[in-house]
């Protein structure tokens, strides 16, 4: 993630602004062989290493949740330049202010468990 | 020896080499997704106590946390070996958007000096920027129910409909972020 500069607050501020095709190509990219190597393992019925079935995790349909949490994802995903992935990586770099966005996403973890009930989902 | 890794990596690189995350973590019995490891983080912390959301096997959860830490290791490592200079070579018109929201030296470390230097730590509205932030990426994932790996690589490969709406919500947010919110707090 580091050396494609996916982590770089920059990178992800100029992707909003569709001023290079830099994150389109390494998120298509990654999109696209995940297609194909999805379907074909599925065609395969291919088991995971220890035999079971490959745990592909779909989602329940909905539509608010996805819409709503994933609006909100992406304003703080453009603000600090980072989701979860990345922000561990950036700490590992030495950043030490990205601690503050790891404890806020934290916090947003925890109040999301504790309002969950009264949220449309 | 290890030069050749030392440039930045170009799309055509990373895509495929996230690709193979996702295969061997499918391989491995897993599924690639990134921002559970926030919710294992708050059952560890014992939020168990105040919602059953985080009553959930922690151990089941463990190869997670190992790919937190090989993460951080990841970057160490990256930064240590691998990237003599972090310089981010941007477009010419992202500098130029930079320099009106007033952030100097655009591209000339990783992160921005306005957000991430380590004055912003000692001011209100600094730390209030990186949090707020990180609460939004918390909240929204755990909402969303994924993130960029969970939604956009893992979701989008096996063509899950939910997955498309959270990550046309992950552009909606983002663009309005960047194009209106942005300009009235910097």
């Amino acid at each position: 993630m580091a050396k494609a500069e996916i982590i770089s607050w920059y990178r992800i501020f100029e992707m909003f602004n569709f001023d290079a095709f830099h994150m389109y190509g390494v998120i298509g990219s990654a999109v696209i062989l995940g297609i194909i190597g999805v379907q074909l393992l599925k065609k395969t019925k291919a088991k995971s290493l220890y035999g079971e079935a490959l745990h592909l995790n779909p989602k329940t349909m909905g539509v608010y949740r996805y819409l709503l949490g994933g609006i909100l994802f992406g304003l703080g995903w453009a603000l600090v330049g980072a989701c979860p992935g990345p922000m561990f990586v950036l700490l590992g770099y030495g950043y030490v202010p990205i601690l503050v966005v790891l404890l806020g996403a934290v916090m947003g973890t925890f109040l999301y468990g504790l309002l969950r009930s009264k949220l449309p989902h | 020896m290890l030069e050749f890794l030392s440039p930045a990596w170009p799309w055509y690189v990373a895509g495929p080499l996230i690709a193979l995350v996702m295969f061997a973590l499918l391989y491995f019995g897993e599924n690639f997704g990134v921002s559970n490891n926030l919710r294992t983080m708050c059952a560890l912390a014992g939020a168990d106590r105040f919602s059953d959301f985080f009553k959930i096997d922690v151990k089941q959860q463990a190869w997670n946390l190992v790919f937190v830490a090989g993460s951080i290791l990841g970057g160490f490592i990256s930064y240590q070996f691998l990237t003599p200079d972090v310089a981010v070579v941007l477009s010419a018109a992202t500098t130029e958007r930079l320099a009106n929201l007033g952030f100097a030296n655009a591209g000339a470390g990783y992160l921005p000096q306005e957000i991430f230097g380590i004055e912003q730590l000692t001011s209100i509205s600094g730390l209030s920027v990186l949090l707020v932030g990180g609460m939004l990426v918390g909240f929204g994932a755990r909402y969303a129910g994924g993130c960029t790996s969970g939604h956009a690589i893992s979701g989008l490969s096996n063509l899950q409909i939910p997955s498309l709406i959270a990550v046309v919500g992950f552009f909606i947010g983002g663009l309005l972020m960047v194009h209106l919110i942005m300009p009235l707090i910097f």
